[in-house]
């Protein structure tokens, strides 16, 4: 029966296809074709020969299995455009097809490997990084106050639970919080940034709680998006970039203007590389945002104190809306680089640019030490916003009510942690140095093995969680994934996922100069996992390389 | 340093003073106007404004300038996104913000004619006092710290809830991100209890997404569903008055928003003529495919027949419309004469020919029915004859947001699979569960029978959700002076409640009503004793203001046609 069911929809999935394009065609012609109105409200809204076309072929199996005659209201022809553009390859089909062949190993099929390992995604308690007990402590007391009572849990833990839980509603973190987010919260927030930032003063009043800081930054967009053609916004953001951008973007209707890291030195930023994306830009679209994310995704560079403040000064100089991703600011592994701020650096530079520049800055509970994605917790700080733009934002996010109020609570305890002197404080800090020191260990390993391959080519990995290496892709690969109308790099880590299991995410997700191949690995496998996972890669390239040459 | 001093002051001056008025102004201002916006930037001189000093932004931001060099920013009130600037949102709007502002006054010592704020604005049960239910807390606590799990403090039952979420979780920590759609499990005994729920109408895991509250799912399938420029820009029918989320949603996605009325003379119920005529005159200048019920009604607290469920299904299939139905009160159900019918079980009794037609999406929440667990941002919709291809699309949307917040998910699974009779924690959650929806029952009819002994306001049945919507009489003077002050004449009347009695709730305007009459929405959530008390100083109030405004309305003296009888003294 079901295979039966199935046969049927893709055969007339195929036939809708070929009827579909025919119909698509057509209405080419529809302006010099008078169509009668009379006659075209009887057929409904579409005009009358795809109506009709779609009415007989839209034959498909609908939910239990009784064949539909009607089209459907919402179909990919009549569906938003901006939606359809929105590409997001962190979870793209090659991670749709791990999911499936993990399903497929479940169910006892026979595969080259045993297990998939998903090194697509920066989402460390996955793969085995365990919670910092004193956030997980914490967040258990306010889940459940009873526990208040119990001897099981250290006295700070429960003093911070017992100051959330003043603070929320009703003292329930079941209450809404104001949209902005948890006073209190966002007062531990400002106090964080200004002991990061040696003293530069920080305002409460500028701080927004996030769901993630990818709300955030979709909401700033938001914010920035307006005019039509010429006068359209549009918006700078690195290549290769974390595809929310592109998808926001994409999905916002903003016009994305690619300004290109420099490979060759360590994927630094390059202000002359700005200045040509933005005067090219302005012939098409208003170039009015500037996007920086430091550490980077997926390139894992780490910005010089210098390069910042070349971005600010430009910044300054074409007044730009500058937003800066900081979602990695704890994770700088390489010697000789330190993260700096770029609130820091504005301020450094002094009130010409610190009175002016308008900033968003952006951090988040998934990243760093903790890794605790699944709160969906960050913040946002926003600088020289004008005053009534920001009542317009505030009024923007209080339509969501707030963000989830577990999340705030993470983001509250990873701004203001167990201090010297805290019961708590020397797990914590085994806990927090334990989990760095892996990583830099990881980002090291990582860097090391990768260059050992040849025709792969690997950036030292300063900070963030993956390595973006090159990959060389023999031609006759390169044909064949043309053939198969893949990019040679998807074609790459198809492949790789069906041959060891281990899923990757191609370059061309995120952008690449053209002609080049890359993929991104995370580096949170555990070390001994990471191991035979980057030698099985270092096979399979050579085996991938011999096959195609 | 200096430096630094200096400039936090102005960010205080421009913070504190500045921004909160500005707020109150701002939206309140525009939102009256409509297509031309009045805003008020520094044009002369700053007012003065109850005794104290009203800065206007302009001012502010000039503050902050040095040697008068002005560097005009790069995002303003003219470069702002125009859809953004059209959005509202009453039920968190200017009334609440001066509520919070009121509330800081009385902690800093301020003197009012109250001792406390109570905000009966907004559906918070929690910050209303409701206590959550113990099964779901435990069930969170030991998913966030699993160490609990060894602890001969928590009952079997909810150790096993704990274990299985776990197991849905990449390296069984609620800390790790879960699929964009929700963590598998709970997917699945969500179709459970929606096959449960709807006497065996069967449910597929696969149509089962779980979301960041409602709101979210809502804001999900509009988002895909509006297209086209002009004449064939997507109409999107929303109930009057609506819960503004959708009008909000609307106003950011540009989409067309197409008025339908409830029958307020009928208990607010639907009727499917005046779905036709909304549809039809609609349809002149959008292109209507999305039909929105809000059923048990926000703020109208109706519950629907099932009769007229089907006829609205009945329309929608006919007018090939997308149902979207948000169900989010299906749990509050007071009056014993209703009884609440899913859309989904009533479209499949309805035969398969509207079954396997009729698109339709259902939203629920965890932050209403009996649990009121707003802060976790839980929620779940189900979608149903939605085309593959874009079920396709719209997984590739959620995956951009990468998930829900899984302490919302685990929240929503204890919601759709609760203690079982026999189960150690069985008895207590039954018991919390019913004192919480009795309580609701009570209020609910305590409020509806108050305030219908308020001369010049009248209230329909609250059958079900958490909301009173009455409405007020308001004296034509009174209108009058709204007028002179630019806000919608509730707006105002809210306004003096809230300044006379501290109590916050808000304005009918901010949901949408029928021209020329007024309203007010009230959560029935305060405890007993307080929402007594509140409704006494309601009365009070208005009875007041309906005698000042009376007062001085008597030598124009006006009949208050298509108003809401008055009884006056």
């Amino acid at each position: 029966m079901f295979s039966f069911r199935e046969a049927w929809s893709v055969t007339l999935r195929g036939l809708c296809g070929i009827l579909h394009s025919a119909a698509r065609q057509r209405p080419l012609r529809t302006p010099a074709m008078p169509v009668p109105a009379p006659l075209s409200l009887s057929f409904g809204r579409a005009p009358w020969w795809l109506s009709a076309t779609r009415r007989s072929i839209s034959y498909k199996m609908s939910e239990n299995g009784v064949a539909s005659r009607r089209g459907k209201v919402l179909t990919v022809d009549t569906m938003n455009p901006r939606i359809k553009r929105v590409e997001y390859a962190v979870r793209g089909p090659i991670v749709q097809r791990a999911v499936q062949i993990e399903k497929e190993l479940k169910e006892g099929a026979k595969k080259p490997f045993t297990e998939v390992i998903k090194a697509n995604i920066g989402d460390a308690h996955a793969m085995g990084q365990q919670p910092i007990t004193f956030f997980r402590q914490v967040m258990a007391l306010c889940a459940y106050p009873e526990l208040l009572n119990s001897s099981q849990f250290p006295e700070d833990a429960k003093n911070r639970a017992q100051t959330i839980l003043q603070s929320c509603g009703g003292g329930s973190i079941g209450a809404y919080s104001t949209s902005q987010g948890i006073e209190s919260v966002r007062q531990d927030v400002a106090r964080y940034i200004e002991k990061r930032d040696n003293g530069i003063p920080s305002n409460p009043d500028n701080i927004y709680l996030s769901t993630g800081a990818s709300d955030a930054i979709v909401t700033t967009l938001k914010l920035l998006v307006c005019g039509e053609g010429m006068s359209r916004t549009g918006v700078m953001i690195p290549i290769p970039q974390y595809p929310l951008y592109s998808a926001a973007l994409a999905e916002l209707g903003a016009v994305q203007v690619d300004y290109y890291l420099n490979e060759e030195q360590c994927w630094s930023l390059d202000v002359s590389e700005l200045r040509r994306s933005l005067e090219a830009a302005r012939k098409r679209c208003n170039p009015r945002v500037l996007c920086i994310i430091n550490p980077g995704n997926p390139t894992g560079q780490v910005q010089s104190r210098e390069c910042i403040e070349e971005v600010i000064k430009f910044a300054a100089e074409e007044r730009l809306f500058l937003m800066a991703d900081e979602v990695y600011q704890d994770n700088v592994y390489a010697d000789g680089c330190q993260f700096h701020s770029f609130k820091k650096v504005l301020f450094e530079m002094g009130p010409q640019y610190s009175d002016t520049l308008e900033l968003v800055c952006y951090h988040s509970t998934s990243k760093c030490y903790m890794g605790e994605c699944g709160f969906r917790g960050g913040y946002m700080e926003v600088i020289n916003m004008d005053a009534e733009v920001k009542a317009q934002l505030t009024k923007l996010v209080s339509v969501r009510l707030c963000p989830p109020v577990p999340g705030q609570i993470m983001m509250d305890l990873v701004v203001n942690h167990p201090q010297p002197g805290d019961p708590s404080h020397s797990t914590f800090i085994k806990e927090k140095s334990a989990t760095l020191n892996t990583l830099a260990e990881r980002a090291r390993l990582t860097e090391e093995i990768l260059n050992t391959v040849p025709g792969i080519q690997c950036n030292p990995v300063q900070g963030a969680m993956y390595s973006f290496p090159r990959i060389t892709i023999p031609e006759r690969a390169v044909q064949k994934a043309k053939e198969k109308g893949q990019a040679p790099d998807m074609f790459y880590c198809m492949n790789l996922l069906e041959e060891t299991g281990i899923c990757v995410v191609p370059g061309s997700g995120f952008g690449q100069t053209e002609g080049t191949y890359h993929f991104r690995i995370t580096i949170l496998p555990p070390t001994e996992k990471l191991k035979i996972l980057l030698n099985k890669l270092k096979e399979f390239h050579l085996r991938f390389t011999q096959q195609y040459s | 340093m200096h430096r630094f001093q200096r400039l936090s002051t102005s960010f205080l001056f421009s913070g504190r003073f500045g921004r909160k008025r500005v707020q109150i102004e701002g939206t309140a201002f525009e939102s009256r106007r409509g297509g031309q916006t009045v805003r008020f930037k520094a044009q002369g001189p700053a007012r003065q404004c109850g005794g104290s000093k009203r800065y206007s932004t302009a001012e502010a931001t000039v503050e902050s300038r040095r040697n008068g060099e002005v560097r005009e920013r790069t995002l303003t009130m003219e470069t702002l996104n125009p859809n953004v600037k059209a959005v509202e949102y009453a039920v968190r709007g200017p009334i609440v913000i001066k509520a919070v502002e009121l509330e800081r006054g009385l902690q800093d010592g301020m003197k009012q004619p109250f001792a406390e704020v109570i905000k009966a604005n907004i559906g918070d049960a929690h910050a209303m006092g409701q206590q959550p239910i113990t099964f779901l807390r435990q069930v969170v606590a030991l998913c966030t710290c699993p160490e609990l799990l060894e602890s001969p403090s928590f009952p079997e039952d909810a150790k096993q809830r704990a274990r299985r979420i776990l197991q849905g979780c990449g390296g069984e920590s609620l800390g790790s991100y879960s699929a964009s759609q929700g963590v598998d499990c709970i997917r699945k005994d969500i179709a459970t209890y929606v096959e449960q729920r709807d006497q065996g109408v069967p449910c597929n895991w696969d149509n089962v997404y779980l979301t960041t509250g409602a709101s979210d799912g809502i804001m999900s399938i509009l988002k895909l569903l509006v297209s086209g420029q002009g004449p064939s820009r997507t109409g999107v029918m929303i109930p009057i008055p609506q819960y503004p989320l959708y009008s909000a949603a609307i106003s950011e996605l540009e989409a067309v928003q197409v008025n339908y009325y409830l029958d307020e003379d009928h208990c607010w119920a639907l009727d499917v003529n005046e779905l036709q005529r909304a549809f039809h005159e609609a349809k002149h200048y959008c292109n209507p495919k999305v039909l929105c019920i809000i059923n048990p009604g926000n703020p109208t607290g109706q519950v629907q027949s099932r009769k007229c469920i089907e006829d609205v299904l009945h329309f929608a299939y006919e007018e090939k419309l997308f149902v979207m139905a948000d169900e989010v009160y299906q749990d509050n159900i007071y009056s014993s004469s209703c009884q609440f019918h899913s859309f989904k079980k009533v479209l499949y009794e309805m035969g398969p020919e509207y079954f396997n037609n009729v698109e339709l999406a259902s939203f629920h929440s965890t932050s209403k029915g009996y649990t009121g667990e707003c802060g976790f941002r839980g929620g779940y919709m189900e979608v149903i004859n939605m085309d593959p291809e874009v079920k396709a699309q719209l997984i590739k949307l959620l995956s951009v947001r990468l998930c829900p917040p899984v302490s919302g998910q685990a929240a929503m699974d204890i919601i759709v699979n609760p203690p079982r009779p026999g189960e150690p924690s069985f008895l207590q959650f039954h018991k919390e569960k019913t004192s919480v929806l009795s309580t609701l029952a009570e209020k609910a009819k305590l409020t509806e029978s108050i305030l219908n002994t308020i001369p010049g306001i009248k209230c329909n049945p609250v059958q079900g959700a958490m909301y009173a919507f009455p409405r007020i009489f308001i004296p034509p003077q009174a209108v009058e002076e709204a007028k002179v002050l630019g806000m919608p004449p509730d707006m105002m009347y809210c306004l003096r409640l809230l300044e006379d009695t501290g109590i916050c709730i808000v304005p009918g305007s901010g949901f949408g009503q029928r021209e020329d009459t007024f309203h007010f929405r009230m959560t029935i959530l305060p405890t007993t004793e307080k929402l007594k008390l509140l409704l006494e100083k309601l009365a009070a109030f208005h009875i007041k203001f309906l005698q000042k405004y009376t007062a001085l309305g008597e030598s124009s003296d006006k009949s208050p046609s298509g108003q809401a009888k008055a009884h006056l003294p």
